[in-house]
């Protein structure tokens, strides 16, 4: 099946998407993602462990130190990312982390390797699209998507540049800070993702310092997709090898919050 | 950036920021039109004569500048070759080149409008650097610094106090440079509008690594005209010690299109260059992306960055500015390292034949000036950075020697 419909078919169901994050290595990771599918996740964010997670919070901070210490390497991460596209055929998956790793071995033998381990996006914090030959052009050799993140800092003239080599969604990072920190106001969150819009058709999905189902049935009345990621990430530091349990209940409640949102008339 | 001047080693970076392959803007979204921003501002100011007359009225009766050329007779006479010449930039302010850099930086914050200062630090001569010039323009500064290195250098942590800063020992990682970078990251994504990064080396994401550079390379203009003036032509051989390498730039981009001189960079080999406990981005690294620009860094097969080990607080960083990484792929530049043990020795020796009590950074040139200068002719010349002074480090010293103070 062709990576970019995997993500657009989870777009174009009736409902906005969740989109959830753990970090590959942390707990029993396949467990976990499983837990996210049976909840309810319409498109899995995996993280790939990174020394210097200079856009994160402390939470996923942890959640890398974590892994890390547990000896994760990129294989494993590859790995993991095979053996869920097999359990799971039709749930998306996007990578999610920073450029070291990625280009470490070139980034056509990354590309490569995700593509034959079922990856259908990539999300890296530090390649802006200024740098995007570093890893793009071999993303999309292999037909995976290079998903771009918008800012509150992204204004207008620039919003362009941003859109331009983007696939799969445009995600919006709602606060201008790191990860699973403060949360952005609803009245700002609906008046971005109006203009990301109106600039776009990829689907938009928010997320940071999104944290329960009320704020993500908020934000799904106006976007496409709503991304939670340290609140899950937390739980599995709390619970450790009993994590799916909770994953599964707290991504049931995100996803029925998400899933029953009333979209805002366009 | 472009000029006439055909096979010029000194237009680099190109109008993205890159050096050859290395440099660029590796940072989030976030960040990216602050970037932009300062690029512009810093572009529109380096044109500005107010900008420069006050950066140079700065560096004059602030800093203390030009600082002395000085020919070390005693230790040119122990070495028995050839002649050796320090520039003396450790008599500056606040006791290192780091000063040079942060007048730069805070004229141009308060240019763009900027009210809140962060900054990061090693072994905090930057961090001092940038509390002190905060304090004299009435800036607040937050400058973080790794838990171990606040351990570490706790004199420098009272002198930032003194001059006001708050300082925000980070615990993440193993509690150095690198992690203290992050963490000053990550203050920045989230208080885009108001705040100025002062960065301390030639590294991080464009404009950075070149507008470091631009600052600090008055110290090579000044030794070139001061080379010129004492002896009437320019040294044979430019050494300089180098973490992120910004005292080396300064020293060497001046004299890059001078055919005749010759550059030696020298990195902390620490331990040795054999296992992992080195801080040689260089000599023991393979090129990567960190901290916003491509560049050479310490990782391991997956890209996950190793942390180094030097003798000296402020060469222990995993990377290095990315003009270096350029000036050492094309080959203008040579590189090596020496160890802890070597600098210690240079160190001692330095105290002696001179009277001059060097930082252990500088004494790790100085160890690769001894090493040349018995191998070249008596009337060579080499020109050294004594780029900070070694008052810091005597607790280190005292500790390594096994002495109690």
């Amino acid at each position: 099946m062709n990576n970019t419909n995997r993500i657009a078919r989870a777009f174009a169901k009736p409902h906005p998407a969740l989109v959830c994050f753990v970090t590959a290595g942390d707990g029993d990771t396949a467990a976990n993602l499983d837990a996210l599918v049976e909840g309810g996740a319409d498109v899995i964010e995996l993280g790939m462990p990174f020394t210097d997670p200079m856009a994160d919070g402390p939470a996923i901070q942890a959640a890398n130190i974590r892994a890390l210490k547990a000896g994760t390497t990129t294989a494993d991460v590859l790995t993991i990312a095979n053996e869920f596209r097999e359990r799971h055929p039709d749930v998306p998956l996007v990578l999610m982390g920073y450029a070291n790793p990625m280009v470490r071995r070139g980034p056509e033998w990354f590309a490569q390797e995700a593509a034959g381990a079922g990856v259908d996006g990539v999300i890296c914090v530090d390649i802006p699209p200024e740098e995007d030959s570093a890893l793009g052009p071999a993303l999309r050799e292999q037909g995976i998507a290079p998903i771009r993140l918008a800012t509150p800092t992204t204004d207008d003239f620039r919003l362009p540049t941003v859109i331009e080599g983007s696939e799969g969604f445009l995600y919006y990072v709602s606060v201008a800070g790191i990860t699973g920190k403060q949360s952005a106001a609803q009245d700002s969150i609906d008046a971005a993702v109006k203009r990301l819009k109106a600039a776009t058709d990829l689907p938009v999905a928010v997320g940071f310092g999104v944290r329960t189902p009320e704020q993500a049935g908020a934000i799904a009345k106006v976007a496409d997709g709503v991304v939670v990621g340290s609140a899950l990430v937390d739980l599995v530091a709390e619970h450790g090898a009993d994590a799916p349990a909770h994953l599964r209940d707290l991504t049931a409640r995100l996803a029925k919050a998400v899933h029953s949102a009333e979209r805002a008339a366009a | 950036m472009t000029d006439a001047v055909p096979n010029s080693y000194r237009t680099q970076p190109d109008e993205r920021g890159h050096f050859g392959d290395f440099g660029g803007r590796y940072v989030a979204e976030t960040l990216m039109p602050n970037i932009l921003a300062l690029e512009q501002a810093y572009d529109e100011a380096r044109k500005d004569p107010a900008f420069t007359d006050q950066f140079e009225d700065l560096l004059e009766h602030y800093v203390g500048r030009p600082s002395p050329l000085y020919f070390a007779e005693r230790l040119t006479e122990a070495l028995g070759g050839a002649q050796v010449w320090f520039k003396r930039d450790e008599l500056n302010h606040t006791g290192a080149h780091k000063i040079n850099n942060c007048i730069g930086q805070i004229l141009l914050a308060i240019r763009m409008g900027k009210t809140r200062i962060i900054a990061e630090t090693g072994a905090g001569q930057h961090g001092v650097a940038t509390a002190t010039v905060c304090a004299r323009f009435g800036l607040p500064c937050v400058v973080y610094m790794g838990a171990e290195d606040v351990r570490r250098q706790s004199p420098n942590v009272f002198r930032m106090k003194l001059l006001g800063a708050e300082i925000v020992p980070v615990t993440s990682g193993r509690g150095t440079l690198k992690d203290a970078m992050n963490e000053a990251l990550r203050d920045w994504v989230a208080n885009v509008d108001d705040t100025f990064y002062i960065i301390g080396t030639a590294a991080g994401p464009h404009p950075y690594p070149a507008m470091v550079r631009d600052f600090q390379s008055v110290i090579g203009t000044e030794a070139r005209a001061q080379m010129h003036k004492r002896v009437g032509r320019l040294p044979d051989l430019l050494v300089a010690c180098i973490g992120g390498g910004s005292n080396a730039l300064g020293l060497f981009h001046p004299f890059l299109d001078d055919a005749d001189v010759k550059m030696l960079g020298v990195e902390a080999a620490g331990l040795g260059l054999d296992g992992d406990q080195h801080a040689a981005s260089l000599t023991g690294g393979a090129p990567g992306i960190l901290h916003g620009n491509k560049t050479f860094l310490l990782q391991d097969e997956d890209g996950q960055i190793t942390e180094g080990h030097s003798i000296s607080a402020g060469l222990d960083y995993p990377g290095i500015g990315p003009e270096h990484a350029w000036l050492k792929d094309i080959g203008r530049v040579e590189y090596t390292a020496v160890t802890d043990d070597e600098a210690l020795e240079a160190f001692q020796l330095l105290c002696r034949t001179e009277g001059i009590i060097p930082a252990l950074e500088p004494s790790h040139a100085i160890a690769a000036v001894a090493k040349r200068a018995k191998e070249m002719d008596k009337d060579a010349i080499i020109l050294a950075n004594l780029c900070g002074r070694g008052d810091k480090d005597i607790f280190t010293v005292a500790e390594k020697l096994g002495v109690e103070i």
